[in-house]
């Protein structure tokens, strides 16, 4: 008698939960130690509902394909010199701050979801877990070779790992991600699964992967289709790992809102990178940020809240803070990195004319007022061959490590400053947002690696900027500084005009 | 509140990372112009804390603003100080100390009649 083929069903539930079982040399309790400090109650993990049943062969198959399909493009970019084909050499800026920026974070999330892939008691979600890890790093993987090719052409590319770790700005990212490895298990699953990779994440990858077509980025493009199915698996991970929290005990509730409140706040101040990037970055704009807010928070999290209130969850606290500050803080962040931009990585730009008129357009209410004089001042200065540099260094949050740039709710003439006190030393802090994380757990961000007190601790390879750019390996005159009249537009200049030349 | 943590003496493992004897006797120091925007953010700095006020204020403060247009027509007996939160007219032959500063204090300073680039906080 020929063996029975198991159907999809049964097969899954042989290679996942089947492959489970209850400890009994070591207690239970020992071989999970991570699953219950946290305050979390699971009753019954066998009421996890597997998001999506896939077994680890059919996920490998799957992801083979993907990969084929990936490097053919990937090929023929190359071959087809697709670097010359971008709407302008300015846009290979997005490209730098993606791969120092975020790309660590998918190695990050790997890690992260490796230990939760290990770590939490059911099998179910354990399962889950690991093979986002594996997806995580297969993005951070697709994304290095996508972007090794601009690094044959462009700066600022070839050391973003030690960047990464180092530079005042990527401090952000980084930091963000540390706090969220150094939590417990579940509030990790919240942080990254549900707040960043559900809530968050078409403010993240929208914006990367759109404006990437219309810069014509097609390797860029590539990389996000391929990454795209994985994307729906994790938001689905995201939302069950929520809903089960949820049911399995009352008293989860007040820990899990702690957290969305929390991580909604964290994950909007490392968003304020993809704003500045969408009103001020792509030389082709897809829309503006303040608009991307409205589709993918105000919208699409308004119905998810309303969805998630019969389990008495609500809508983020400060959710209010940064609809408003949506009008605020791309104008205030590129201004961060124009001031500062002899310590950045990448390249910055005045807006022209034709630029601030867009941004009067998106932003009727704030734009004319206050950000365009601004931008105006810095052109006349630059007009006179002063163009302005910030000669000292920034204040830092405490929390978001992000210079403390941002304006009092309703009044953007105004840095907000807030502090807190804990054992005769004062903390600052960017927000109320980032102030209400410090004092929640003090003992937590009082160890904060802030880059500007560890540049003056003498702890970043010297006292003077030189020093610290060294120790950052940046290649000074080439990575940083203002676009115009870099190297990038030279090399961008030349294919220009052999371009015209061959055109003739 | 404090740390949830699966260790019950975590507060005992660590250290605060930013304690002024990590200074080499400098504290630090926030500055922050008001009204003028185009600094993006206060401004810090390491600081011996004997320095005299008026030192802090002519080597320090003014060459860090001397970029913006305005920087020029400050009257610097003009400025209103408020030093972590209080409003103070400082003593400028005092030390920093002794005007009441200590690690992370956040200086914030009006110069009246100057209001930012034609007068929009920029
Ligand atoms: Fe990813
Ligand atoms: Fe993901
Ligand atoms: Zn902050």
């Amino acid at each position: 008698m020929a063996p029975k083929k198991l159907g999809l069903k049964q097969r899954y539930a042989h290679m996942t939960r089947g492959l489970d079982w209850e400890t009994t040399y070591q207690p239970m309790d020992a071989v999970f130690p991570y699953d219950t400090f946290e305050g979390i109650k699971i009753k019954d993990w066998s009421a996890w509902e597997d998001p999506f049943r896939l077994t680890m062969d059919s996920y490998w198959k799957f992801q083979a394909e993907k990969e084929r399909k990936l490097y053919a493009v990937l090929d023929a970019f190359a071959q087809n010199n697709g670097q010359t084909g971008v709407s302008d050499g300015r846009y290979i800026n997005v490209v730098k701050l993606f791969l120092t920026g975020v790309s660590p974070l998918e190695y990050q999330a790997h890690r992260g979801f490796a230990f939760t892939g290990r770590h939490l008691r059911g099998a179910g979600p354990r399962i889950a877990c690991q093979m986002q890890s594996l997806d995580e790093l297969r993005h951070l993987q697709t994304q290095i070779h996508t972007i090794s090719h601009y690094n044959k052409f462009f700066d600022g590319i070839g050391e973003f790992p030690h960047m990464h770790d180092r530079v005042w700005y990527l401090s952000v990212p980084k930091s963000f991600f540390d706090d969220a490895r150094a939590a417990g298990p579940f509030e990790f699953m919240i942080a990254i699964g549900f707040a960043f990779e559900y809530l968050l994440t078409n403010l993240l990858f929208v914006p990367f992967m759109s404006g990437a077509a219309y810069n014509g980025d097609m390797s860029t493009v590539t990389f996000g289709f391929s990454a795209q199915s994985d994307e729906s698996r994790h938001m689905t991970l995201g939302i069950e790992v929520i809903k089960f929290l949820l049911e399995q005990h009352p008293d989860n509730l007040p820990i899990v809102q702690k957290w969305v409140d929390k991580w909604f706040w964290r994950g909007f101040r490392v968003l304020g990178l993809v704003a500045m990037m969408m009103d001020y970055m792509l030389p082709k704009k897809v829309m503006s940020w303040k608009e991307a807010w409205e589709i993918y928070f105000t919208e699409a999290g308004g119905s998810l809240f309303q969805d998630l209130e019969r389990y008495g969850l609500k809508v983020p606290k400060y959710a209010d803070v940064a609809t408003e500050a949506a009008e605020h803080i791309s104008h205030q962040n590129w201004a961060v990195f124009y001031q500062y931009s002899h310590a950045a990585a990448f390249h910055t730009w005045m807006p022209d004319k034709e630029h601030l008129d867009w941004l009067s357009e998106k932003y009727p209410n704030t734009f004319d007022k206050y950000y365009r004089p601004r931008w105006e001042m810095w052109a006349e200065m630059e007009k006179e061959g002063k163009r302005f540099y910030n000669p000292s260094l920034p204040q830092l949050c405490q929390v978001c490590q992000i210079p403390m740039a941002y304006t009092e709710p309703g009044d953007p003439t105004k840095i907000a400053f807030r502090c807190t006190e804990v054992a005769g030393e004062t903390y600052h802090f960017c927000s109320d947002g980032c102030k209400d994380i410090f004092d929640a757990e003090p003992e937590k961000y009082i160890q904060s690696w802030l880059p500007v007190h560890q540049i003056f601790q003498g702890n970043c390879g010297g006292a003077t900027v030189p020093d610290v750019l060294n120790w950052y390996r940046m290649n000074v005159g080439a990575d940083n500084m203002d676009y115009v009249g870099s190297p990038d537009d030279r090399l961008w200049s030349e294919w220009h005009a052999a371009k015209t030349r061959e055109a003739v | 509140m404090s740390v949830t943590a699966i260790v019950p003496d975590y507060a005992r493992r660590i250290e605060p990372r930013d304690p002024v004897e990590n200074f080499h006797g400098n504290m630090l120091v926030y500055v922050h112009w008001e009204d003028h925007l185009s600094f993006c953010s206060a401004v810090a700095f390491p600081l011996p804390p004997a320095i005299p006020f008026g030192a802090f204020v002519s080597e320090v403060v003014a060459p860090a603003y001397a970029a913006h247009p305005e920087a020029a027509s400050i009257d610097w007996s003009a400025v209103v100080w408020m030093i972590d939160g209080a409003t103070k007219v400082p003593d400028m032959e005092a030390s920093l100390a002794a005007n009441g500063m200590k690690h992370k204090t956040l200086v914030r300073f009006w110069t009246p009649g100057l209001s930012g680039w034609k007068g929009t906080a920029s």
